[in-house]
């Protein structure tokens, strides 16, 4: 592998793990919500939540290139307390992958709240444990397979993207070029070496992923 | 020490208000049918829903809706014992019973570990995850999980109505010695009438949502307004104490104040405490001693009280035995050929008698 292709490696590991992480921060909130909310918002929001199923790629990047362009509120925004501008930047794609992969990180975990019910919660309430104190001693555990799965789908998600990232990260080598772009370079240059590694790696990194989600998928079964 | 719970709730179909002042030991059982609002009184009294009203236990106030006051579940002193033992499937029995416990300050805990592990007899279930756990094993851990957090109040919602009759035999004596041994009170919720003789003081019979009567269980039994509403079911409790044994015929006799009542001998020892239940369709009655009869229990009596029963052919008619009531479900027709009114003394032939722990 070429220099730039391991950069461009690297550099999807690392923003499939920073997006993995905030999407299980940002998820498990609003999946919680939606498990448990009556409230007349929770279609409304659960179709926003997975409008980027049904988006084309450059659909969504096309108005997040616009949202935080230099004119766009958000660009405004970032600008104004001194982050700069987003797109064709690395935390551009961060913001991205991290809208484009959500319903993969909030479904999962929202179909193990779900199925839990609420016995549960209610159980750990007459023993003593405060809401958070049982969120996390109750809740957490017995929805891991829905996060395990929610990691896994969300991190697999983001290194397959392709069109969020063109639309708003460009092709920038070492910033924005991530692995996807890096094989559209050579196959564009006819390099068809280098493009069956990196495409191989690929391949055999998506056997690994959908081989990993059917191993946890047995191990949730009593 | 007592419990002061007063409750409104509109839900549209189903409506509850009730105003209870309930003994503050003993179990007390919260009995009636399916929709009678049972559950619902236990769950607003652990604060699980909420609805507006007054709640207070062994002094500390729950809820006062006057002071804008509720208590979170989690503040309140309270075990809760759910129908399904409900365990937390990802931890094994000792950590579930940990669960609670490590969450009760070390200066308000009073229930001991090894008393409760021994009263429920499942100290060595303790590595096991609850899926190797038998039926009636996840609930004898479910109750004791319940217990170590020294509750001021156990509230049980039907523990034994998803188990077999098996496992109902298995977990019935442990609950006995629950009543026996903890100081703590218990709210029973029930509909099964075998169970609230067995192990119920008080009773509160609960339909649609109101309670319809309530007090110490024998009483409370005897009354002739409400075996209607229990119907086959309907019958006394007695408590007695075995007075004697009559080896050759494998008979023990359990005595009362009103008497003696044979029945079959249960190796219970002489001295020992019972508690005896007598079905009104099991209880006939003679105006003179009857002779030559295979019934051996016959006690005398005088009419108290006439009802019709929930059939217009039958009649309830309640006896007292020197002062112990005893209900007998007659034809009308019985009544009216022997003359019964109140004042009558009567002969009482009891057919059946169940011990009932």
């Amino acid at each position: 592998m070429t220099p730039s292709d391991l950069t461009a490696v690297w550099l999807t590991l690392k923003l499939a793990g920073l997006t993995t992480l905030i999407l299980l921060l940002i998820a498990t909130p609003i999946a919680w919500w939606l498990a448990r909310t009556r409230s007349f918002w929770k279609r409304p929001v659960a179709a926003v939540v997975n409008l980027p199923l049904v988006l084309p790629p450059t659909v969504l990047g096309f108005y997040l290139l616009l949202v935080m362009g230099p004119e766009g509120p958000v660009g405004q925004l970032t600008q104004a307390i001194g982050l700069g501008r987003l797109p064709f930047t690395f935390w551009g794609l961060v913001v991205g992958s991290v809208l484009f992969s959500f319903p993969f990180a909030v479904q999962p975990i929202q179909n193990a709240f779900e199925a839990m019910g609420e016995r549960p919660m209610e159980v750990a309430a007459t023993l003593r444990a405060g809401f958070r104190d049982r969120f996390f001693s109750v809740a957490v555990p017995l929805a891991k397979p829905g996060f395990l799965t929610a990691i896994v789908l969300a991190f697999a998600h983001t290194v397959g993207e392709f069109g969020v990232v063109l639309m708003l990260g460009g092709n920038i080598p070492g910033e924005t070029q991530v692995v996807s772009v890096a094989i559209y370079n050579h196959v564009e240059a006819m390099e068809y070496g280098p493009a069956h590694l990196l495409a191989g790696t690929m391949v055999a990194f998506s056997f690994l992923v959908l081989l990993s989600l059917n191993l946890l998928g047995r191990r949730r079964a009593p | 020490m007592t419990i002061r719970a007063r409750f409104r709730l509109d839900r549209g179909e189903f409506s509850l208000d009730v105003d209870l002042d309930l003994p503050g030991r003993g179990v007390t059982a919260l009995f009636g049918p399916s929709g009678s609002g049972k559950t619902t009184l236990l769950r607003l009294i652990a604060g699980l829903d909420r609805a507006p009203g007054h709640l207070e236990v062994n002094g500390e106030v729950w809820q006062d809706d006057g002071r804008d006051l509720f208590l979170p579940t989690h503040k309140r002193a309270l075990g809760y014992v759910f129908q399904e033992a409900s365990l937390f499937p990802h931890l094994n029995a000792r950590r579930n019973l940990e669960y609670g416990l490590k969450r009760v300050p070390a200066d308000e805990r009073r229930v001991d570990m090894d008393h409760v592990l021994d009263l429920l007899g499942i100290g060595h279930l303790l590595e096991r995850r609850p899926d190797r756990l038998s039926g009636g094993e996840r609930q004898r851990v479910a109750i004791a999980r319940a217990l170590l957090t020294s509750p001021r109040i156990l509230l049980m919602d039907e523990p034994l109505a998803a188990l077999d009759l098996a496992r109902k035999q298995e977990i019935l004596p442990y609950l006995e010695r629950l009543h026996d041994e903890m100081e703590t009170p218990i709210l029973y919720v029930s509909h099964a009438p075998d169970e609230v003789a067995r192990l119920a003081d008080h009773i509160v019979a609960l339909d649609n949502g109101r309670a319809i009567a309530e007090g110490p269980l024998a009483a409370t039994l005897a009354r002739l307004d409400l075996p209607i509403r229990l119907g086959e079911d309907a019958g006394v409790v007695i408590d007695a104490t075995i007075g004697a044994r009559d080896e050759a015929w494998h008979l023990i006799r359990a005595d009362f104040a009103g008497g003696g009542l044979w029945v079959r001998d249960t190796g219970h020892a002489i001295g020992h405490r019972v508690r005896v239940r007598i079905l009104a369709r099991d209880v006939s009655l003679a105006l003179e001693h009857p002779r030559d009869t295979s019934i051996i229990n016959l006690l005398p009596g005088t009419v108290a009280e006439l009802a019709v029963d929930n059939h217009p052919a039958l009649a309830l008619v309640r006896v007292e035995v020197d002062g112990t009531a005893i209900v007998a479900r007659l034809t009308r027709r019985s009544v009216a050929a022997l003359g019964l009114a109140p004042g009558k003394p009567v002969w009482v032939q009891v057919k059946a008698v169940a011990l009932v722990g």
